[in-house]
């Protein structure tokens, strides 16, 4: 390996990275330094972070530096650096949910997955840009500012973990934490080239992540392929006492999955008609259907048997997700009430303690928020709640049935990951209703908790831009995810001649 | 099926406490109405049998003995406050005057 230049160690992958420090070819320092320079370069471009932890994160890479030095042994990721999605408590170090609410909160504790970070001893680079509390599709909801595709600066990188995804895509981080509620970050992956993961639910701990819709939120890996995910869902998964969500049970057995054997006989692929409907037709773009049909070329060469399947509730997942997603959302956002902590504002009359909640949440939360916490309240009261919310929640159990007969017939399962390549910042921004389709795909899986991954499944003919697969897997199966994913991404990059990361353009330096 | 005005919306965004602004009801009603009108559709498919589900996971409750253990100071409990007095939370007034 030629590693000489800090400019090339941002283009090795996780693995490649743990391989070189294990063999002493690099040092944390010099890896974690090579990002930092990268991040002060493109950072001002693509507003991904928005903490960045220089001290932190050479602080950490010395102590695994001095550590190797004297013969420890170390876990397998120590010294390679990785970026927070803004939802994550930080001990120390501000966080935000990409909302002024929270802007200048400096956790006094750490979530649950950063310890895990901590413990894996990888130097954390900073926090990620992000929809404000996760609600959005293209991260342009952040209340600090869009995040730019690195692909292209004037598109969204997909949301709500835009920051998280265009870090790892543009090479300023190699592995991210991302959180999914509805699709963020199997979408952004999707609409970046990179490799998103949702494992099932329940399978990471929520302890210390600011909290959405805390049945379906679920933390997952963001990176540039499959067995850089795996290693990461690794170190995060698994039983937390915190959680009362936590599942107990072992963490399925991802790393080897995803380098274990790539040949898929007789493995049942299914492809769901309806994921996509509308109601009124195809959401999906022709050059995304394309690339979809070309990975269900490759499943067959490497011996995987395609058959079609049914879910006929999955056209009503969306309306269920944003009537479930919005009441989750009102009660859980209702902690922001001025008191405790988060932004205060108080009007000039002698104020009441309701006043001054109520004129703080207007002046602190953006207009996704608002329109999602007031649907959401809508939703939940006296005399809706059985037309609205009791409704939904009966739609989810005929998601989950239908999901369970999918699996009879099919092992995984696969489909386009967004119905689009990244659209330009702004298009969608006046229509809340166009922005909600994004996530047509990646939302039945949340109302039933099981996992997904998206992975790049090669450029949009029209477009040039990255388009994803998503394969999901029954409950605490996320393994398949892994084997599935593994084989297919190598076959992909020998039909298209490197893996579509490698592929991004540099980056133009806008200040 | 819905019809939400711009006084139900002022209504709902009042037990959410969420003080709006003249303009933003303006605009808000007239999306909240559309957006309610279609996730209505849910009315469309679930029969009567079907039961709510609520969770992905068969949730049993989670408890722990009753033991003290650590937990944060109080300037840590108190240092993200808008306001803090002598190790307190610093509030408005809650109860009316009379």
């Amino acid at each position: 390996m030629t590693t000489t230049t800090t400019g090339d160690l941002t283009r090795l992958t996780a693995v490649q990275m743990a391989d070189a420090l294990a063999a002493g070819e690099a040092t944390s320092v010099q890896l974690t330094q090579a990002h930092l320079d990268r991040i002060e370069r493109y950072n001002p471009s693509l507003n991904a972070f928005l903490l960045i932890d220089a001290e932190g994160a050479l602080a950490t890479a010395r102590e695994v530096d001095e550590a190797r030095a004297r013969g420890e042994e170390l876990p397998r990721l120590a010294g390679v650096p990785i970026a927070v999605k803004d939802i994550a408590c930080t001990k120390g170090l501000t966080t935000t949910a990409g909302s002024r609410m929270l802007e200048g909160f400096v956790p006094p504790y750490d979530a649950t997955i950063v310890g895990k970070l901590r413990a894996a001893r990888m130097p954390i680079l900073g926090k990620t840009n992000m929809d404000e509390f996760a609600m959005g599709s293209s991260t342009e909801h952040s209340a600090f500012g869009p995040t730019r595709n690195p692909w292209d600066l004037d598109r969204i990188p997909g949301g709500s973990g835009g920051g998280s995804s265009a870090a790892v895509a543009g090479f300023l981080a190699p592995l991210a934490i991302g959180s999914d509620t509805g699709g963020s970050i199997r979408q952004p992956g999707a609409v970046t080239g990179t490799v998103g993961v949702k494992p099932t639910y329940g399978g990471v701990s929520r302890y210390g992540v600011i909290a959405l819709a805390s049945s379906l939120d679920q933390i997952g890996p963001c990176a540039r392929t499959v067995a850089d995910a795996a290693l990461l869902h690794e170190v995060l998964g698994g039983h937390d006492p915190l959680d009362s969500t936590s599942i107990d049970a072992p963490v399925p057995p991802v790393v080897a999955a995803a380098t274990g054997t790539r040949d898929l006989t007789g493995l049942r692929v299914g492809v769901v008609r309806e994921i996509g409907d509308t109601g009124e037709g195809s959401a999906f773009q022709p050059g995304v259907i394309q690339r979809f049909e070309e990975s269900l070329e490759q499943l067959r060469a490497l011996g995987a048997q395609i058959v079609e399947v049914s879910c006929p509730h999955f056209v009503y997942a969306m309306a269920a997700y944003y009537l479930i997603l919005p009441s989750e959302a009102s009660s859980n956002l209702a902690r922001y009430d001025a008191m405790r902590y988060g932004a205060r504002t108080t009007p000039d009359d002698s104020p009441s303690a309701e006043q001054v909640m109520a004129a703080s949440r207007d002046q602190a939360f953006g207009d996704e928020v608002k329109r999602r916490i007031i649907l959401g309240t809508y939703a939940l009261s006296s005399g809706y709640y059985d037309a609205y919310y009791g409704q939904a929640q009966k739609v989810r159990t005929l998601i989950a049935r239908d999901f369970e007969a999918a699996f009879e017939q099919a092992d995984v399962l696969v489909s386009p990951t967004a119905p689009t390549t990244a659209f330009r910042i702004g298009d969608k921004m006046q229509d809340p209703m166009a922005m909600y389709l994004n996530d047509i795909a990646t939302i039945p899986a949340n109302l039933a908790g099981v996992p997904g991954m998206s992975i790049p499944s090669g450029l949009a003919k029209e477009d040039g831009l990255p388009v994803g697969i998503q394969i999901l897997a029954p409950a605490m199966e996320d393994q398949r995810l892994y084997a599935v994913g593994a084989a297919l991404e190598e076959a992909l990059r020998v039909a298209q001649d490197g893996y579509v990361f490698e592929k991004a353009p540099e980056i133009e330096v806008r200040s | 099926m819905s019809n939400l005005s711009r006084d139900d919306v002022a209504h709902v965004a009042m037990l959410a406490r969420i003080q709006l602004e003249d303009h933003e009801l303006d605009r808000l009603a007239g999306q909240l109405d559309q957006i309610v009108d279609w996730v209505g559709q849910v009315n469309e498919v679930a029969a009567d049998d079907v039961p709510p589900m609520s969770h992905p996971l068969p949730l049993v409750n989670v408890t722990r003995p009753d033991e003290v253990r650590p937990s944060l100071s109080q300037e840590e409990a108190l240092a993200n406050a808008p306001a803090a007095d002598d190790g307190r939370f610093g509030v408005p007034r809650i109860l009316d005057e009379e």
